[in-house]
């Protein structure tokens, strides 16, 4: 029976109409309660499950995920990272959509990066106001004319989608900086595997595996291109980094060192690694550190995390930094609202993905718009991360209102405001049944300078707390492990084709000891 | 010591070794199997199959469970997981005065506790069986390192180690031969042999299949290379030999079998390691196969079981 309040005791209860956000579109039952075609196999190996057995499952998984080391740090304590028990499933069809939609968008921002620290064409044709750049924090410079050597700025970008209620896909925002989460999407998706197998079975998942190697080769691609072999490091700020695990993962799948700012140092505008066999040169810094703290000469002087002087060994061509430095201005949330324009003016096409509406403070009428209807509104600020300092109107009361109206006011610039979107829902295991919780997407694109790939996956954040939109790891969210389904006619199969190393032979059985023959064993026990 | 003893040992040692070669296989195989959308399964696990030993059953559709019952489960196939370990206790029953009681106690609470984890296995998956398999097997060697004495019996549990080592990895790269050189299996072939993150600091993450056979066959430093396991079996073998050198040859069969399968590995150009790697690969199964003859000639002396018939016995 496909229905959420049929007699499987999981889903009693799902679709309670007096559920908070009961507008919001949940991914696995239609308004009508019948199951959408994606969940379909899924709902049904999931439903005759009792309790108990998800209980079991919900164990092993937190066991693994503890064993396997799979943690973040919270206010620096290390935790493990809360992984839910039902997958979540993109239909081919869905993701091929925003596969294309993502591309564009990397495409389109690399042209504006390009430009902005370069000739700034598009300020000088009036497309954009200057004073949207030069109020950016992350607008840097000391980046300006730095040209990497195949021209990409965004090696790794992670674009946050939600789906609002038509189930259409949203960007929330786009991270151009050092987007993280990559490894949870690997690391859920090896949980799951050994948790989960009889799910798997019965669905064509994309493997998620391979994100190391096109992240090597789109680094390695990026090194100046006299470099026969280039040395690729991971900068890392440290042990005590949030995503320190991230960091240590992709470093050993990429097989290249991990290293700290104490590691590395610059002489002549070149880069070099402290190693037991002396010095050797650094082509390629994949780096997990801020702008600010990445150049003690050029930002924070106070900075132990950095490397000084190399921005400038980045300017003379000997390193590549990626992703480059003062890419903060491409996803700063004010630059966002821009985007239809930029991608009309590089690109000449308009979005594949629509942003999430959104008011601008600075501009007077937006502004009094959102002052009149600030009790609707999610009013966030331009800077920030993790989910601090969102004020969601319709929660809030009127004193908070009234200081939030202030703050806005005091600086009109640090400010947007957005209609409150109701993200989706997932099925999720709470307690002992499943429960539908607001979820978003990000998926992580990888930029080679001739290809964009985007690893067919995710990471799908959970808010667990009842009626909450705040998926934010630091804010007591949870992750899924993301299914993008293959297509039904890819009948490609890769393993069994093109030219083969040599022929397999007829099995051969291997060899055994000596054992006693029964009548052997009877006369022993006789005796 | 006791030549029965010895055999015991050797025998010890071959079979813990595939048990838990076995099991880091299946565990890599099946996950990529689950993982991998792409892979055909039936296929994939004829061929696995094969390349351990088993006859696979005909006009059958074989997946990802049945798999796992033929290789790990069943008791009917000789070269299963579960056979291996009650081998493997039989044989340490058999040598019990030789052994050190933490070692016995080892393989035999391993034993105890198959049905267990085969019950778990069939509610939450067949992952940690493998990983109860890999980490006794794992717990089993440390014990022998730090419970026996380096005497000839401890030759003897290393030897039948590394022979066995050679076998299993042989027949690892085996089930690979027919994939191209870019096929994204020669990825679960490192990490059977857990040899990832081992290859990816060596190569840098570059990966093909010839470095993957290289690795796995030539390389000095690994220990679970070819090349390392079939040295270390040689030098069991210089250190069993008791004799006084001889001049000329070697001085017994196994060793000149191992020697020169060692050397030839040594001595090879790498870029030549692809042409004809199944020729290689059965030729290296095969010496396998006359080393363990070679030794048991030489120092099991097992004789048949004598049984008289029509004796009578005259006063």
């Amino acid at each position: 029976m496909n229905r959420a309040s049929g007699n499987g005791d999981l889903f009693d209860n799902y679709l309670d109409p007096k559920r908070p956000h009961a507008g919001a579109f949940d991914e696995m039952f239609a308004a009508d309660s019948t199951v959408r075609s994606a969940y379909r196999r899924l709902y049904d190996s999931l439903s005759p499950s009792k309790p108990a057995d998800l209980a079991t499952r919900a164990e092993a998984l937190d066991r693994a995920l503890v064993d396997q080391g799979i943690t973040f740090s919270l206010s620096g304590q290390e935790r493990p990272f809360p992984l839910d028990l039902i997958p979540r499933v993109i239909t081919a069809g869905e993701w091929a959509k925003l596969e294309r939609g993502i591309v564009q968008r990397v495409r389109g921002l690399e042209a504006f990066l390009a430009d902005i620290y370069g000739d700034q064409q598009i300020i000088r044709d009036g497309v954009l106001p200057r004073r949207l750049i030069t109020s950016c924090a992350h607008f840097h410079r000391q980046a300006a004319g730095v040209s990497p050597p195949n021209g990409v700025r965004i090696h790794v970008s992670g674009v946050d989608l939600v789906r609002d209620e038509d189930g259409t896909f949203r960007v929330l925002e786009d991270n151009l900086r050092s987007p993280s989460g990559v490894s949870y999407v690997m690391e859920n998706r090896r949980t799951m595997a050994r948790v989960f197998p009889d799910l798997f079975a019965k669905h064509r998942v994309r493997a998620v595996g391979d994100y190391a190697v096109h992240l090597l080769r789109a680094l390695r691609a990026a090194a100046a291109p006299n470099v026969a072999d280039p040395t690729v490091v991971v900068l890392t700020p440290g042990v005590h980094n949030s995503a320190y695990f991230e960091h240590s993962l992709l470093a050993r799948l990429m097989g290249v060192e991990l290293v700290e700012g104490r590691d590395l140092f610059c002489r002549d505008n070149v880069i070099y690694l402290r190693t037991t066999e002396g010095e050797r040169q650094v082509d390629v810094i994949y780096r997990r550190i801020d702008d600010e703290y990445l150049d003690p000469v050029q930002f924070r002087p106070d900075s132990v995390l950095g490397v000084a002087g190399v921005i400038n060994a980045a300017r003379a061509g000997n390193v590549v930094i990626a992703n480059a430095v003062g890419n903060g201005v491409g996803d700063d949330k004010l630059v966002y609202t821009y985007l239809p324009e930029i991608l009309k003016y590089y690109l000449d096409e308009a979005p594949l993905l629509p942003n999430v509406d959104t008011y601008r403070c600075w501009l007077r009428e937006e502004r009094q718009y959102v002052f009149d209807h600030a009790d609707e509104l999610v009013i966030k600020p331009v800077e920030g991360s993790g989910g601090y300092g969102i004020v969601f109107g319709p929660d809030a009361s009127a004193k908070e209102l009234a200081a939030i109206r202030r703050r806005v006011r005091a600086n009109p610039r640090g400010w947007i405001a957005q209609p409150l979107v109701q993200l989706s829902t997932v099925p999720t295991k709470v307690g002992q049944r499943l429960k539908p919780r607001h979820v978003d997407l990000r998926p992580f694109a990888v930029n080679d300078g001739k290809s964009v790939f985007v690893l067919p996956g995710g990471l799908t954040r959970v808010a667990v707390p009842e009626g909450s939109l705040v998926v934010n790891s630091s804010q007591g969210g949870g992750s899924k492990d993301t299914w993008v389904l293959a297509a039904r006619s890819s009948t490609v199969d890769p393993e069994l084709s093109g030219q083969r190393l040599g022929t397999p032979q007829e099995e051969s059985a291997p060899e055994r000891g000596p054992e006693l023959t029964s009548a052997q064993q009877q006369q022993q026990q006789q005796q | 010591m006791l030549a029965r003893n010895a055999e015991s040992l050797y025998w010890i040692g071959r079979y813990v070794e595939r048990a838990d070669d076995t099991a880091r296989i299946l565990d890599v195989s099946v996950h990529q199997l689950l993982e991998d959308a792409t892979v055909d399964a039936d296929a994939t696990s004829r061929q696995l199959l094969t390349v351990l030993g088993i006859t696979p059953p005909p006009g059958m559709e074989l997946d990802v469970w049945t798999l796992t019952e033929l290789v790990a489960m069943s008791r009917e196939h000789a070269g299963s997981i579960v056979s291996s370990i009650s081998s493997a206790r039989e044989n340490t029953r058999v040598a019990r005065e030789v052994v050190s009681t933490e070692l016995w106690e080892c393989i035999n609470s391993m034993y105890n506790a198959v049905p267990e984890r085969q019950r778990a296995a069939k509610r939450v998956g067949p992952s940690l069986f493998f990983s109860f398999v890999e980490e006794r097997a794992a717990m089993f060697a440390g014990l022998a390192d730090s419970t026996m004495s380096r005497d000839d019996g401890w030759r003897f549990l290393v030897l039948g180690r590394f022979v066995e080592r050679v076998d299993m990895i042989v027949r690892l790269l085996m089930s690979r031969v027919g994939d191209k050189p870019s096929s994204p299996g020669w990825v679960t072939v490192l990490r059977s042999a857990g040899a990832h993150d081992t290859y990816l600091r060596t190569y840098r993450g570059a990966l093909d299949a010839t470095r993957v056979v290289q690795f796995l066959l030539l390389d000095r430093l690994f220990p679970r290379s070819v090349f390392h396991a079939l040295s270390q079996a040689e030098s069991c073998l210089d250190h069993l030999d008791n004799q006084p050198s001889t001049r000329v040859g070697a001085k017994a069969e196994a060793s000149r079998l191992l020697g020169k399968a060692r050397s030839e590995l040594e001595f090879l150009r790498p870029e030549e390691l692809l042409e004809d790697l199944t020729g290689r690969l059965l030729g290296l199964q095969q010496c396998i196969r006359d080393v363990g003859e070679a030794v048991a000639l030489q120092y099991f002396h097992s004789v048949p079981w004598v049984a008289w018939t029509n004796a009578e016995v005259s006063l």
